[in-house]
């Protein structure tokens, strides 16, 4: 993992006592809210439905066990014993108190981690695959270039004011583990004749406009992936819309203007920042890869596994993934026990996470876009003793990628922009469905709930979407189908009217009988969906 | 009739008007009348609620369903409520 240098302690250090002065003014009534709250967003403190909300960065979604207890020891000295983990690799508290807010910044400090750009109209954490450096199929490990580009983001003066927010993924192989052309800019390492370098896709997005990243530059050499980057974002910098927000993000800008014609125009802004030397020397770049150097894995690690206990059976086939090294496992926990909430977890459960990762992980864990966690490498000679410490903190769910692994956003239950909640649907749902040899049946079937329009629930890419909307003061629920966020992109659509919170859950489960009747060998149920089309599910979920 | 309600500066938690003070309870709420925004401008003034804003209410209890989550606190953690009886949805 990497670690910081001074450099990287000292802006942090630095913007933690910044923000502490700022606080006592603003405590001590020196400065009003309207000045204050700029100030606050940009250290990633909201004020939420119910109390403020800090959001805390985790770079490309890579922790050490230091990190993940340090987020256990914030949940419970500063918030309510729980976090939050987002659809963004990020982890957020819901009940924060400013005055002190400044004293938790400095203890998230000294494990090297912040809030910083976890709001606000500039660069975003940059987001990755969870299984980075332990898949078998990624080209090269993308966390160095997330690094790179983490480095090169944090702060960047000329970035520090888009005209909206702005997100980053960065991936190495061909399946999309991260739903990487659905964000600003989707990055895939490749290699051409054997040299490295990247795909740009840029343009994604969900929110109140879905649009799928078109390839802007199909091989960028990996030298000149900042300067391409930085080309990328001065052109949306200088032509992004800041007179409508709604209008501000570069998907905008790319579909207005045009695929071709903004690639056009990156390529010459490219020529010019080429000129200026901002790509790092090749030096700077081994540095910072040295950091994630492969761990010392055991040549004795494989082991024949005693499949006899039926629970440990499922969860092996469920939530366990080929490793590139042999002998070892990467593990998925899953944070969606049935009548659970999405991506929560207790003080507890972060700090026995944290424990079987030094123990059995070489000490790193991962938190995934679907806000479930990762043990990224474990011995096979682990996996029953992983399990039975998992099962021991309930966090041994078996539903990975099944109708029951439901992202859901925090919804009306804890967000001041949501019109519906998401959790009460999330939680019915998986409950009809408790039965594991049923959601086995269905098979992978991903099921995403927003709350509205914004969408961080990612509902335009479930395989079954649910857009929870305020209609007239009552909760309504709109279904989409045929939305996916993985190599085979798409973006759902809406089947028909919306329904009422038992509607909506009555209407998926008739969705998924369709499915079964209809689907042939080997399919999925988006892949039935696709064949068939919406006609049959339709006329079974809106039948009198 | 009109309440009113915001967040402790310190603490950030819900709070509602009460006529002499600020209250977690929205049955502790009374009706501001027409002197919301001038009731908001003094107590936003001393730091005393952040973030204010005057709710339509009917029988004492905010007609929309976004405040009736924040009077109730989140529907999903009843140990995190503030008032669990309160009704979300709407009749």
């Amino acid at each position: 993992m990497y670690k910081y240098d001074n450099y990287d302690q000292a802006m942090v250090d630095a913007r933690v006592q910044e923000f502490r002065g700022q606080v006592e003014r603003r405590l001590a009534g020196k400065i009003t809210e309207d000045q204050f709250k700029p100030l606050r967003l940009m250290n990633g403190l909201y004020l939420q439905l119910h109390a403020y909300m800090l959001r805390v960065a985790i770079p490309y979604g890579t922790l050490n066990s230091g990190q993940m207890h340090m987020l256990a020891h914030i949940a419970r000295k500063y918030d309510r014993g729980y976090g939050h983990f987002t659809t963004r690799q990020n982890i957020q508290y819901n009940w924060i108190k400013l005055e002190e807010c400044p004293d938790l910044l400095d203890e998230l400090a000294s494990v090297e981690m912040h809030a910083i750009q976890t709001s606000g109209n500039c660069i975003r954490n940059i987001s990755s695959d969870q299984y980075a450096g332990a898949a078998a199929d990624e080209v090269a490990d993308p966390r160095p270039w997330a690094e790179l580009l983490r480095q090169w983001s944090s702060f960047h003066p000329e970035f520090s004011y888009l005209p909206r927010k702005f997100k980053f993924a960065v991936i190495a192989a061909d399946e999309d583990r991260a739903a990487m052309r659905l964000h600003d800019i989707g990055i895939q390492l490749v290699k051409k004749d054997g040299v490295l370098g990247a795909k740009f896709f840029v343009g994604g997005g969900m929110g109140r406009t879905p649009m799928i990243g078109p390839e802007i530059r199909d091989f960028v050499p990996a030298e000149d992936l900042l300067s391409y980057t930085e080309a990328c974002l001065r052109v949306y910098n200088r032509y992004g819309r800041r007179d409508n927000m709604y209008k501000a993000r570069i998907k905008i800008l790319v579909h207005e203007i045009g695929a071709d014609e903004y690639r056009r125009q990156v390529e010459e802004e490219f020529a010019h920042v080429k000129t200026l030397g901002i790509d790092p020397p090749l030096a700077e770049f081994e540095r910072i890869t040295e950091y994630f150097a492969p761990p010392a894995f055991s040549a004795d690690a494989d082991a024949k596994l005693d499949r006899s206990d039926p629970d440990f059976a499922v969860w092996l086939d469920q939530n366990v993934k080929p490793h590139k090294q042999d002998g070892y496992s990467i593990v998925n926990i899953s944070l969606k026990p049935i009548e659970g909430i999405s991506g929560d977890a207790s003080a507890d459960q972060i700090d026995a996470m944290a424990d079987i990762a030094e123990r059995y992980s070489f000490d790193e864990l991962r938190v995934t876009h679907a806000q479930n966690i990762v043990l990224p490498h474990v011995a096979k000679r682990d996996l029953h003793a992983v399990w039975s410490a998992l099962r021991n903190e309930d966090l041994a769910d078996a539903n990975l990628d099944l109708i029951s692994d439901i992202i859901a956003c925090p919804g009306l239950d804890y967000c001041s922009l949501a019109n519906a909640r998401s959790i009460p649907v999330a939680q019915k749902i998986a409950k009809r469905f408790e039965n594991l040899d049923r959601q086995r049946d269905l098979g992978e079937l991903k099921l995403k709930i927003s709350g509205c329009i914004n969408a961080c629930g990612h509902h335009h890419a479930g395989h079954i979407g649910i857009l929870g909307v305020d209609r007239k003061g009552v909760e309504n629920y709109q279904l989409t189908f045929g939305g996916s966020g993985a190599e085979d992109v798409s973006v759902g659509k809406i089947i028909g009217p919306g329904f009422d919170e038992d509607g909506v859950v009555d209407a998926v489960e008739k969705a998924t009988e369709v499915y079964k009747e209809q689907r042939e060998d080997g399919e999925r149920f988006l892949d039935t969906y696709r064949r068939i089309g919406v006609a049959p599910f339709k006329e079974a979920i809106y039948a009198k | 009739m009109k309440l009113l309600t915001g967040n402790d500066l310190k603490s950030g938690l819900v709070i509602w008007w009460t006529g002499d003070g600020w209250s977690p309870r929205v049955e502790g709420a009374v009706d501001a009348g027409d002197q919301g925004e001038s009731i908001l401008a003094v107590e936003e003034a001393a730091r005393r609620v952040n973030a204010s804003y005057i709710v339509d209410a009917e029988g004492g209890m905010p007609v929309h369903i976004k405040e009736r989550v924040r009077a109730a606190g989140p529907t999903v953690r009843a140990d995190l409520a503030v008032n669990p009886d309160i009704v979300i949805e709407k009749a």
